[in-house]
């Protein structure tokens, strides 16, 4: 039951990082139908940013908690701008082209976003420094830190600011209308271009705090931090059905649970000695040995299972509904 | 004259959907342009909102060269287009749609649009698509008021609606002319809409066949023939 419930905790840490991430890879979508590859590298970027930031502050003797939030307000802006400039020069001139054009060209701004990284930072992993003692509590047999908790505070309240924003504003009116509807948009004298641009902007700004936090829960960022957690946060966008702001966060969460709870028992399951007809056969079985094929170190492959099975089962994802519109 | 566009040329791939028409809306008028399918009209109308790319050796509303504007420009300066098929956001809710209509001039009170539209009234908070066909072109009609237009152009209201929506939509078609705004109105319904307008321009194949006062295409002889359905007269 423990193992349950700290896979859980675990989950739900993780995947509303992912929820935040796969918004911004899901409000591109909506808008202009681009998946926009290069969004990991975004947050890839936040991380790097905030992580020399919060390394070359640390011995400085300021509270951790500041030293962390001058971090993230160092990665926000340069995100934002990262997001903006990509759509400017890589994206919007490629406005109308087939969509294979701006698809081909989001991979390479990633390459060059990673590589552009790789040259700043190198390939050196930098580490958390470690200035926030985290305490831990004990829920019915399982931790959590203080460290999750604020993860998952900060995640529910970048997604109650986003659907705020876009449900309630005239921002976010115009955004949906956009999405709906460009040339339509445009008649109304919204400035599509500028509605696009900001919807960059945005998810960038929330790809930045979420590259902080999961570089912060895992201790370590790196270039290469993108390809994965991106490639995760889109098969999220996926399954909650790409372009609906509620399904990515239903799917980020989601996803960060079935991650988890595979990693839980993954080793259970494929422990071959627990098989009676086998165990007989495997030397290393005798007295109550293990042999497991499979163990936790399997968990990046739980996102791409989901992702699979969705795009078999219901490309439209969860909520999504517009099947087949736009082939 | 509010609008004024001289030798308006709209090309498709090569095809040439408008060759080079002069076309004029005075402040006050109800102009309507009627024509087949096909002739070139709803080209004309976004050409002149600048959804499409266009020739013209003169494109001027309120006496400002409109040939190098945005889109998103116009309806700023009171020029405001309900586009062929609606056009409304179906997925936002009716109150959104009509603040989508407000966005050029900073937002505004959709109570006036309530009072001459009381069934989107009920149904504020019901997502635009649900509607049916008849509100759902009141609703862009209504959204392109929340605009306060000086020139409303309307591209076919009464496609697709049934013959006493048609008339509805009419009808209100005509009070916003008598509130003093200036419409142009494309519609294949000639007879509908030339009873309705001031004057109007016969549009064939790319070019305007015939241009007059209302009253002097309704007696045309070969407006009767082709737009009005009515027998040749011995």
């Amino acid at each position: 039951m423990d193992t349950f419930l700290q896979q859980v905790i675990n989950g739900l840490t993780a995947g509303s990082v992912y929820a935040v991430v796969a918004l911004g890879y899901t409000m591109v979508y909506g808008i202009i139908q681009l998946i926009n590859f290069a969004h990991g590298e975004v947050v890839m970027i936040g991380a790097m940013v905030a992580f020399t930031v919060i390394n070359a502050l640390a011995p400085a003797g300021l509270p951790p908690l500041a030293v962390v939030l001058i971090g993230t307000a160092c990665a926000v802006p340069v995100c934002m701008l990262v997001g903006y400039s990509m759509e400017r020069l890589a994206y919007r001139p490629l406005r109308g082209a087939p969509r294979l054009a701006p698809l081909i060209t989001a991979i390479g701004v990633s390459i060059i976003l990673q590589h552009l990284a790789l040259m700043i930072w190198s390939r050196n992993v930098l580490a958390f420094p470690q200035i926030i003692a985290s305490r831990t509590y004990f829920i019915a047999g399982a931790a959590i830190t203080t460290v999750q908790i604020a993860i998952l505070a900060i995640c529910v309240g970048l997604m109650g600011g986003l659907a705020l924003l876009v449900y309630r504003t005239r921002l976010g009116t115009a955004m949906r209308a956009t999405a709906q509807n460009p040339q339509v948009a445009g008649l109304m004298g919204i400035d599509v271009n500028r509605v696009i641009a900001a919807t960059f902007v945005i998810g960038a700004a929330l790809g930045a705090v979420a590259g902080v936090l999961f570089g912060t829960y895992y201790g370590l960022a790196q270039y290469t931090m993108g390809s994965v957690l991106g490639l995760k946060a889109f098969s999220a966008a996926v399954l909650g059905g790409i372009g609906n702001i509620p399904g990515a966060m239903l799917g980020g969460v989601l996803l960060g649970l079935v991650e988890a709870l595979g990693a839980g028992y993954i080793g259970d399951f494929t422990d071959l000695c627990q098989y009676g007809w086998l165990s007989g056969a495997i030397d290393a079985c005798e007295g109550g040995g293990q042999f497991i094929l499979a163990g936790s170190n399997y968990q990046d492959v739980f996102a791409f299972i989901v992702l699979i099975l969705v795009l078999v089962f219901r490309p439209s994802g969860l909520l999504g509904e517009r099947v087949g519109e736009r082939a | 004259m509010l609008l004024d566009v001289k030798h308006l040329e709209v090309h498709y791939r090569g095809i040439a959907a408008v060759k080079g028409i002069d076309l004029a809306v005075a402040a006050g008028e109800l102009v309507c342009l009627i024509g087949a399918n096909g002739a070139g009209k709803t080209s004309t109308l976004k050409a002149i909102c600048r959804l499409i790319p266009s020739q013209a050796s003169a494109m001027a509303y309120a006496g400002r060269d409109i040939r190098r504007s945005a889109v998103h420009e116009l309806p700023r300066t009171g020029l405001v287009m309900v586009p062929e098929g609606r056009g409304i956001f179906a997925q936002l809710t009716v109150q959104e749609n009509l603040a989508m209509g407000a966005y050029a001039r900073g937002g505004g009170d959709p109570e006036s649009q309530y009072a001459a539209f009381p069934r989107l009234k009920e149904r504020r908070h019901q997502i635009a698509g649900t509607l049916s066909g008849g509100e759902q072109q009141m609703l862009a009609i209504a959204r392109a008021l929340m605009g306060e237009p000086k020139l409303l152009l309307l591209d076919e209201p009464s496609m697709g609606l049934a013959p006493m929506m048609v008339e509805k939509i009419f009808e209100i078609v005509r009070d916003i002319a008598a509130r003093g705004v200036t419409i142009l109105l494309v519609e294949q319904n000639a007879r509908l809409a030339l009873q309705a307008a001031s004057r109007g321009y016969v549009m064939e194949s790319g070019s305007i066949a015939l241009a007059g006062s209302a009253r002097e295409l309704l007696d045309d002889r070969r407006v009767k023939e082709a737009y009005l359905g009515e027998a040749r007269s011995a």
